[in-house]
């Protein structure tokens, strides 16, 4: 088994293991939907597939930005984390394994969200949108993960989980997840473009609906990518572990 | 052969200088004793030959290469600290990752049966005794059959019997021609396993010689008597009361016992004799310390 792989496994087993950690990235995203979306837009087709594949963007979002903000920094504080570099294997292997488990989890976090959409709401897919939208979520856990990884690299965990939640609010809100493409508020509007959920959910909802993304936005999720890559490999190569002075 | 060198490294955290400009070389078959309180740098040492940190000053070599270069880590082994270990894994778990990063892993039914942990394979390590924890943490080192093992104090917190058993592997290790570079600040253990002993002190390389001729070096006799008072005498390195007696460790007896002859000190039952290890030890770091107000 590559190394990639090997490492995936054990961390999805250290997760699996206490399953609440599970559950936990999956309430949020599958609350918003049944108090926000089912009474509001849930007999709304059109509404409804827009509202839920903003859902599904909000939750790829706290998955990732937990998962690798406080997931990482956690892990920094544990004696195991500096025993794993001491082994024969460079931190491809393990970030590669880090971001394979992340992925799995990621899509775990969804299924309320898709399930309840299925069940109490109108938002109708094809096949295809379906398939598509479950390749665009890989697309834009990118940012995230990046997003996460950055935050877990360059705080302790005590921080990382302030910051992480600090940060997710503003960000599903300034985005527009929180609203119908079209209805949002007037500074929503205006900020929207700029912020890193905006990008991901236009493309969310091209993948799944006949929506035409803003060009825009789109850019920005790009340099969002480069800068939060460029953030993330600097604080990981400053990492030596949690420092104490 | 030199398994890991280091020269003139020196390691800064912020303000706090941990390591000044030390020296160490460990060639193959030797197995050395890295002594000194805590907070001496041992850990830091140890941290900068295993590539979890970069000096700030100087050049470490870990079998021919740079530590932090994956590939001059295949044959070396680490232990991590007992209380790292992912508590939600089973031992054997632990031991089938580390195993999947080396080439030709010892069997794991082999190496637990070895440190005594073959019942425990499907326990989770949150679930282990201390002694368990660490006995298996030790034999992580050995997972990937290295040349030289690295093993940050590896029986802290082990009672007695425990302790003894870890040591018997280790020796095993050594007699088959393996390399251990071992810190510990119980001196009984680098004394029942080194042969050379690196004692540290804030920073600094205080001492690099045999367990023997480090006694040597320092020379300290421990001088012990019974005595109601006595006054300030010169070159006593340390003084303690036991059941009535007064230990005086100096590295000059004879002209202790002179000196407490010519102040009239009214004692008996005086007694002189080599120190331990330990009590050498006390005697080279505290050089390392201020020096104590007279009285």
């Amino acid at each position: 088994m590559p190394l990639a792989l090997v490492h995936a496994r054990y961390q999805l087993l250290e997760i699996i293991r206490i399953p609440v950690a599970v559950v936990g990235s999956a309430f949020f995203p599958a609350a918003a939907m049944l108090f926000f979306v089912v009474p509001f837009a849930g007999d709304d087709p059109t509404g409804a597939t827009y509202a839920t594949a903003a859902m599904v963007t909000f939750a790829t979002m706290s998955a990732n930005i937990f998962q690798y903000g406080v997931g990482v920094a956690e892990d920094r504080d544990q004696p195991w984390n500096p025993y794993t570099r001491t082994l024969p294997a460079g931190p491809a292997p393990r970030l590669a394994g880090r971001i394979l488990a992340g992925l799995v989890l990621t899509y775990l976090s969804m299924v309320p969200v898709v399930v309840i959409a299925a069940v109490a709401t109108a938002a109708r897919v094809t096949v295809a949108q379906f398939l598509i939208g479950l390749a665009a979520v890989a697309v834009i856990s990118v940012p995230f993960t990046l997003l996460g990884l950055a935050i877990g690299y360059s705080l302790p965990s005590k921080a990382a989980i302030v910051v992480a939640q600090v940060l997710f609010f503003p960000l599903a809100f300034g985005g527009g997840l929180l609203s119908a493409p079209d209805q949002a508020p007037g500074f929503v509007r205006a900020v929207a473009p700029y912020l890193p959920t905006r990008g991901a959910v236009e493309l969310m909802w091209a993948a799944v609906t006949d929506w035409r993304p803003d060009p825009r936005a789109l850019v920005m999720l790009v340099v969002w990518v480069v800068a939060l890559a460029a953030v993330a490999g600097w604080a990981y190569r400053r990492d030596e572990g949690r420092r104490f002075r | 052969m030199i398994l890991a060198r280091a020269e003139q490294v020196s390691r800064r955290y912020g303000e706090v200088l941990a390591l000044d400009r030390v020296d160490l070389t460990v060639r193959a078959g030797e197995l050395v004793g890295l002594l000194g309180p805590n907070g001496a740098g041992k850990s830091t040492l140890i941290n900068l030959l295993v590539g979890l940190r970069r000096p700030t000053a100087g050049r470490v070599e870990l079998l021919g290469g740079d530590p932090r270069d994956p590939a001059s880590r295949r044959q070396l082994g680490v232990t991590p600290q007992e209380t790292g270990l992912p508590g939600t894994l089973r031992v054997g778990e632990v031991v089938d990752f580390v195993s999947a990063h080396f080439p030709d892993p010892v069997p794991r039914g082999e190496l637990l049966d070895r440190f005594g942990l073959a019942d425990q394979v499907r326990r989770q390590t949150g679930g282990l005794s201390g002694g368990q924890r660490r006995r298996l943490a030790v034999a992580l080192a050995f997972v990937g059959r290295p040349r030289l093992v690295v093993l940050d104090e590896p029986t802290t917190g082990l009672d007695v019997e425990a302790r003894h058993a870890l040591w018997d592997a280790i020796r095993g290790f050594h007699a088959d021609g393996g390399t251990v570079l071992l810190s510990s600040h119980y001196l009984e253990e680098v004394e029942a396993l080194a042969q050379r002993v690196m004692v540290i002190g804030q920073g600094r390389v205080l001492a690099d010689d045999s367990v023997a001729a480090i006694r040597g070096i320092v020379g300290v006799r421990r001088v012990s008597l019974v005595a109601d008072d006595l006054p300030a005498l010169p070159g006593v390195v340390a003084t303690e009361r036991v059941d009535g007696r007064v230990h005086l460790l100096t590295t000059d007896a004879d002209q202790l016992v002179r000196d407490l002859v010519t102040a009239g000190v009214a004692f008996r039952d005086l007694e002189v004799r080599p120190t331990s290890l330990e009590e050498a030890f006390l005697a080279i770091t505290a050089d390392a310390r201020p020096a104590p107000t007279p009285a």
